[in-house]
């Protein structure tokens, strides 16, 4: 089952959000990661959810997300018709021994180091999804404290 | 103006005729202005009663019905009934009251989130934050509920709301800029069914409730005799096209007709109109058109491609696309099929067995159609009431059938009744009824009584929960557990008790003078109590999950 990215233009009013997350979970569908937040236009919440299934599966989601009267549109989002982004914070254990391979590790993916204790270190990632697996991989080594995503969060590249 | 004011002036400016509903304590202030309204109030003795009266208004009247409950218990009360008109696509108003905005979310007395409870059974749903938004979420809520495919509406209104002042003023039109449904069907994809149609051999039209419900019927008996096609129908869409017309083939399905469902499964081309595909039509999925393509016309685009695969997906109101298609279709040629068809009517006729000395609960039904002359307005319970209701009464008209399909809602039929026999003061409204379902709402013939309606409960009166006894016997080696309902009350003297009348029938040569004597009496409600034979099956039947081929079609030795 491939994973799909699907934008969903919402009003921005409570309620929303409990109506969307409510269609999934009605029908068994898992979300992947889900992301809203607001746009250049205030009256109007963006989502980004990245979910899981067959193409028939995919097209029901969308045909119910558009059913919602909240909603006002719904767009899919192929991996190369857009740019997609997530953010990730990583606390790693960092003996002083390690620590410069870990530095390493941020310089090379452009990571930022924004919080350094005795013990630990911890990363800010951006970047497509792909990188942030690709640094959590090189970085499970040195064993993992925590580690939080943001999910998604996609727009349309703009066809000249 | 204060927010409970506003309401009624707003139900008023919508032309509300009926409403029903129960009162309680944050709703006081809007019932305070009820009072004097110009429509009729139906205070029902449940909560439930009031949404299923309500949805039978609807459906008898193609209206919106309107509903008020308190917040809390009242609010839960109508959770069933709204179930049950979501899944059928019912357009109601539901205005509940709700605790003051200060306490919501603090448990308050009475309170519940009915929003969150409701969201999945409602089409849309409101909980009005400011007085201000008021009457235009009111407008929306009718709007939503009566457009593209119908649904119920909630409004939840807190008591500060309904207290608080503002200046009334009733949007006259309209605009949800992510809310457009789409009536007009694409051209590109009419020609192409239109061409599929010319080309088929073994053509079948597949109409469910969407074709009543878009007012369609006119539409469809135009289509289907400029074609020819032969046409079966769901459950729903019981009288969208005369029973008594050659090319019907009547009700598809579970309990459908031999000759409807094979003709479907044999099928190379199916013509799906207001309808979805529901698991009690298809069977087993897989085997359920193995040979057909299929063109789906609805207005609901999640219903189009959700169970089986669509060859021409029409997204549209079934009225215009029909019309349209008429004008642009020619009439294929099948005699053939048409003819073998007719064999097949022949050979597995829809029947059972008659006999002297009992009363069988099929002979109830046709004697019911022949008495009122298939012109009365039937609702169902839910069971095997509800299937002999559909096979063994002739329809012939659109809203002249009204049962619980998508939900399955026992206790729905009488209520349901009570609100079609307000729609319909020139028709008389008989609700089929089983001996269990007829005790889940048997509390609102007071307001059947109070309000000198004729409703008819005729009471298929088995002993039995007789559908679950039925997959008892079938399916679970006739264990009948907790299925035996003969410790029952006396319904002639529960009756008269409510004031309505009351008459039993134990006899088969009963059955019609009870049935003419109960058309006589025009100022109350009467229950007649029809001992049917006890074990009586429904047949055919279709096991759930097989397909057509496995379709019993009689009592097995
Ligand atoms: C509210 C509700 N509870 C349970 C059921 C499950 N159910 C379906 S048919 C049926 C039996 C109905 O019995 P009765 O009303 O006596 O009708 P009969 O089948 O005997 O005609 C039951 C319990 C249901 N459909 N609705």
């Amino acid at each position: 089952m491939s994973k799909h990215v699907i934008s969903v233009k919402v009003e921005n009013r409570f309620g929303v959000l409990a109506r969307v997350a409510g269609l999934f979970s009605a029908r068994g569908y898992n979300i992947d990661s889900l992301t809203v937040s607001e746009t250049e236009d205030e009256s109007i919440s963006l989502m980004t959810i990245v979910v899981r299934g067959d193409d028939r599966i995919i097209e029901q989601v969308k045909k119910q997300l558009n059913k919602l009267i909240d909603t006002i549109k719904v767009i899919d989002h192929p991996a190369g018709s857009s740019v997609q982004r997530e953010l990730a914070l990583v606390k790693v254990n960092a003996q002083p021994q390690k620590r410069s391979e870990i530095y390493q590790i941020a310089e090379i993916f452009k990571a930022e180091i924004v919080d350094i204790s005795k013990k630990t270190v911890t990363l800010e990632a951006t970047g497509d999804p792909e990188k942030i697996d690709t640094i959590i991989e090189l970085l499970r080594p040195y064993t993992i404290r925590e580690l939080i995503r943001t999910g998604r969060v996609s727009l349309l590249k703009e066809k000249d | 103006m204060k927010g409970a004011e506003i309401i009624i002036e707003c139900l008023k400016k919508e032309g509300v005729e009926y409403m029903f509903g129960y009162p309680g304590g944050v709703v006081i202030p809007i019932f305070h202005h009820i009072f004097n309204a110009p429509f009729t109030f139906i205070l029902t003795r449940h909560e439930q009663g009031a949404v299923h009266a309500a949805d039978g208004y609807a459906r008898a009247s193609g209206k919106v019905g309107v509903v008020i409950a308190t917040s809390g218990p009242g609010a839960t009360n109508l959770v069933t009934g709204i179930a049950t008109a979501n899944m059928d696509s019912v357009p109601l108003v539901c205005i509940t009251g709700q605790v003051s905005t200060d306490l919501i979310g603090n448990d308050a007395f009475q309170e519940a989130d009915i929003t969150g409870i409701t969201r999945s059974i409602t089409k849309h749903n409101y909980l009005v934050q400011d007085v201000k938004d008021l009457a235009r979420i009111i407008k929306e809520a009718f709007y939503i509920a009566s457009t593209g495919r119908p649904g119920p509406v909630v409004i939840d209104v807190p008591v500060d709301i309904s207290n608080a002042d503002t200046e009334f003023v009733y949007p006259d039109k309209v605009d949800i800029r992510s809310y457009k449904p789409v009536y007009q069907g694409h051209p590109v994809q009419i020609a192409r069914a239109c061409r599929l149609i010319e080309q088929a051999k073994r053509p079948i039209v597949y109409a469910g409730g969407g074709v009543i419900i878009s007012n369609a019927s006119g539409e469809l008996r135009d289509f289907v005799h400029k074609t020819g096609i032969p046409i079966t129908t769901t459950l729903l869409g019981l009288g969208t096209f005369p029973e008594t017309d050659p090319l019907s083939l009547q009700m598809l399905g579970m309990h459908g007709t031999y000759f409807a469902n094979h003709a479907v499964h044999q099928s190379d081309l199916l013509i799906a109109v207001g309808a979805r595909f529901d698991d009690r039509v298809t069977g087993k999925i897989d085997e359920f058109i193995p040979h057909a393509k299929v063109i789906h016309i609805d207005i609901d685009p999640a219903s189009v491609s959700k169970n089986v695969k669509v060859d021409v997906p029409i997204v549209g109101d079934c009225r215009h696309v029909l019309a349209a298609m008429t004008k642009e279709v020619n009439p294929p040629e099948i005699g053939e099929w048409v003819a073998h068809i007719a064999d097949m009517r022949d050979k597995h006729p829809l029947t059972y067995d008659d006999r002297d000395g009992v009363i069988k609960p099929q002979y109830v039904i046709e004697q019911i159609y022949e008495l009122t002359k298939g012109d009365a307005v039937i609702t169902t319970e839910v069971g095997q009431n509800q299937m002999w209701a559909a096979q063994f009464y002739t329809y012939t008209e659109p809203r002249s059938f009204i049962s619980s399909g998508g939900l399955g809602t026992m206790g729905f039929g009488f209520p349901a009744a009570i609100g079609a026999q307000l729609a319909r003061p020139d028709k008389r409204v008989i609700d089929i009824a089983g001996d269990g379902s007829i005790q889940m709402n048997i509390q609102e013939l007071i307001v059947a009584v109070q309000h000198r309606l004729p409703v008819i409960i005729a009471i298929l009166n088995n002993g039995f929960l007789g559908m679950v006894r039925q997959w008892q016997q079938l399916f679970f080696d006739r264990r009948y557990s907790n299925t035996c309902i003969s410790f029952a009350p006396d319904f002639v003297k529960l009756a008269e008790a409510y004031g309505a009348a009351g008459i039993r029938v134990e006899q088969k040569t009963e059955v019609a003078p009870a049935i003419e004597r109960a058309l006589s009496i025009t100022d109350r409600p009467i229950i007649i109590d029809f001992r049917v034979e006890r074990e009586e099956n429904v047949y055919p039947m279709v096991p759930r999950g097989k397909s057509v081929k496995e379709t019993i079609m009689r009592e097995l030795a």
